[in-house]
């Protein structure tokens, strides 16, 4: 297993694919991909227990990516972890590709769980891909990630019921907490906190971590993995933009390609 | 009619503008933002009126019985968002909110076929036709241009006082209809004379249909082209009248064939003048990722595409089935 120097290298080569793949499609979401790649890092680099070269390994632990429209920071960890070659990314969102736009599991993609990109509808499936596992008394865990826009959508808190109702501790879902959306600052748009209070509320087991330390993000997982009959989230506090100094915590990057020029200096900026 | 391409604007802007002109006349006019204010072009009112503004955030749910509520309180409410998540997201709220209580409330459906390009299919409304007009009601609207799209909204708030369903797209197209252009909900528009062919086209397609009916007369065949600006209530007496005169239709639209202008042409027509009918459109398949016009290319909705349906169905007209 890779060690907490190494998973950092990963981490900033997964940065700079995303990068050049949304560069080249000449669209896609650069903000949330930077802020959660670390996240991203940490599950398939450790946390979960999964086989690249056996996508579909029935005892496998899953991720849901809720929000469908961080494609290419999930396209371009698949592709570091070994389910497809790396040179792929360069095709995303052209006409053909198997990365699309926003995932989309018929064109046949490895390592893609869910069709995604119509907000708030991931934290479902997990539920009751967490409820399967416990009718089958399987040992694997369900893992999700949620934006902290997405929040906004109502039926994100039919499922924390759902959840919490049934149990489901093999359910851990992440908050990409990086506290701006497409119009602007979360609490401006549609105010979420006090965040953890509402969700502890709802019955789950909440932790709050640095979303950008990938040995926070493993701890707080393990720790979580010891609370038992609750669903679990993890408020990872993180930054829009993430690893390119003069993008960070800016909203208008929320859903910007960077053009051929500003390419070459993001990169040089990764960090 | 002069049908000229001036330039290219996205019908979008063509909403996000007549919003805002509209507002200056009415003002019980409201917006409500979904987190895409921008896109939806309705900052160009948020801009010009920031205190009849109001951000509900991600949940379109909420926003449309809000939306109810806010009519209910005697406000004229607009909401826009992708129409794939204005149409669907929160049908049962617009069905029984909305079209049940028959309030007038104006929905802006964006990002409307699959010109919205690389976002791929979970962005590109191609059924949102077909749910809006099967709902009593409700008026759907698909203007073809950017000056149509503010002529529409106008016609929203003036001409009714029920729920309207606006259609509108991303992408930079042809805008060529006159200002001033008259815009009367539930009338159709003949945009070229013809007497061999129909072709029923709305939205984006309108623009592909008149480039068709320039092949066409190329070619000696003699094209009516019509522009279906109201979907809903649909102008039978000119599908009609048309079908009379020139025994061959083809409609054109950038949705699914399952239950668009099509069906809505095919069910007047089975029943009042059946006559052969070729339909471009969508066939049963998401969209997916691409450029605008390599997609328009591969699902068919070209004005080449509309030139052979012509002709096949005129093939049918001469065999008679
Ligand atoms: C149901 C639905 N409504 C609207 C959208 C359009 N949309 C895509 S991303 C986004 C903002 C999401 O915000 P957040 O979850 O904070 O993600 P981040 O901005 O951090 O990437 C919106 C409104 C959508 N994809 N799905």
């Amino acid at each position: 297993m890779s060690s907490i120097s190494e998973l950092k290298n990963i981490a900033k080569h997964i940065r700079i694919d995303l990068l050049k793949s949304i560069s080249e499609a000449g669209s896609g979401h650069t903000g949330g991909s930077l802020s959660s790649a670390d996240i991203f890092t940490a599950l398939y680099f450790n946390i979960l227990n999964h086989k690249p070269d056996n996508p579909n390994w029935a005892e496998r632990d899953k991720l849901i990516l809720s929000i469908g429209h961080i494609a290419p920071v999930y396209y371009a960890t698949l592709a570091h972890v070994g389910y497809f070659s790396i040179d792929e990314l360069q095709t995303l969102r052209k006409l053909g590709s198997r990365l699309q736009g926003h995932p989309g599991k018929d064109h046949g993609l490895p390592g893609i769980e869910l069709s995604a990109g119509s907000l708030g509808q991931g934290l479902s499936v997990a539920v009751g891909l967490a409820l399967a596992s416990k009718i089958d008394k399987k040992n694997n865990y369900i893992y999700c990630i949620n934006g902290d826009g997405e929040l906004q959508e109502g039926s994100i808190w039919e499922a924390a019921m759902s959840a919490s109702h049934h149990k489901l501790d093999n359910l851990i879902t992440f908050i990409d907490r990086n506290k701006l959306q497409i119009d602007g600052e979360t609490e401006n748009v549609m105010s979420l906190e006090p965040l953890a209070d509402k969700w502890k509320a709802f019955g789950w087991e909440v932790f709050e971590c640095n979303g950008h330390n990938i040995e926070e993000i493993i701890n707080t997982v393990n720790t979580a993995k010891t609370i038992k009959n609750k669903p679990k989230l993890i408020i990872a506090n993180t930054i829009m933009g993430k690893g390119v100094k003069s993008i960070e915590n800016n909203h208008k990057w929320h859903g910007k390609a960077p053009s051929k020029t500003e390419l070459e200096q993001f990169i040089s900026e990764v960090y | 009619m002069k049908l000229e391409k001036n330039e290219n604007k996205a019908t979008r802007i063509g909403f996000g503008e007549g919003l805002r002109d509209i507002a200056k006349q009415n003002t019980n006019i409201i917006g409500i933002g979904a987190d895409i204010t921008s896109s939806v072009s309705m900052n160009i009112f948020a801009d010009e009126f920031p205190e009849r503004f109001f951000s509900f955030g991600i949940a379109e749910q909420n926003i449309v019985a809000a939306a109810a509520g806010l009519a209910l309180g005697g406000k004229i409410p607009f909401f826009s968002t992708y129409g794939v998540f204005a149409a669907l997201r929160a049908t049962d709220q617009i069905r029984i909110s909305l079209c049940y209580n028959n309030l007038h409330v104006i929905i802006g459906g964006a990002h409307a076929g699959i010109s919205v390009g690389a976002d791929g299919a979970t962005h590109q409304a191609l059924e949102d036709i077909a749910i809006m007009r099967a709902l009593p009601n409700m008026t759907v609207l698909s203007p073809c241009d950017a000056n149509q799209t503010y002529n529409a909204v106008f016609a929203a708030v003036t001409q009714i006082n029920s729920p309207v369903y606006l259609r509108f797209g991303r992408e930079p197209m042809p805008n060529f209809t006159p200002k001033n252009l008259e815009f009367k909900i539930g009338k159709g528009q003949i945009f070229t004379e013809g007497t061999d062919v129909t072709i029923i086209a709305t939205g984006h397609m309108v623009w592909e249909a008149l480039e068709a009916a320039k092949e066409l007369t190329k070619q000696n065949i003699s094209a009516q082209v019509i522009n279906i600006h109201t979907i809903k209530p649909i102008d039978k007496t000119l599908l009609i009248e048309s079908a009379k005169q020139t025994g061959a239709v083809v409609t054109a639209e950038e949705h699914q064939i399952i239950g668009g202008l099509g069906s809505v042409v095919a069910e007047v027509l089975s029943q009042n003048y059946p006559v052969p009918i070729e339909f471009v459109g969508v066939n049963d398949s998401f969209g997916e990722s691409g450029n605008p016009n390599e997609l328009m290319v591969k699902y068919g909705l070209k004005a080449t595409n509309i030139v052979s349906s012509c002709k096949k169905v005129l093939s049918r007209k001469l065999k008679n089935y």
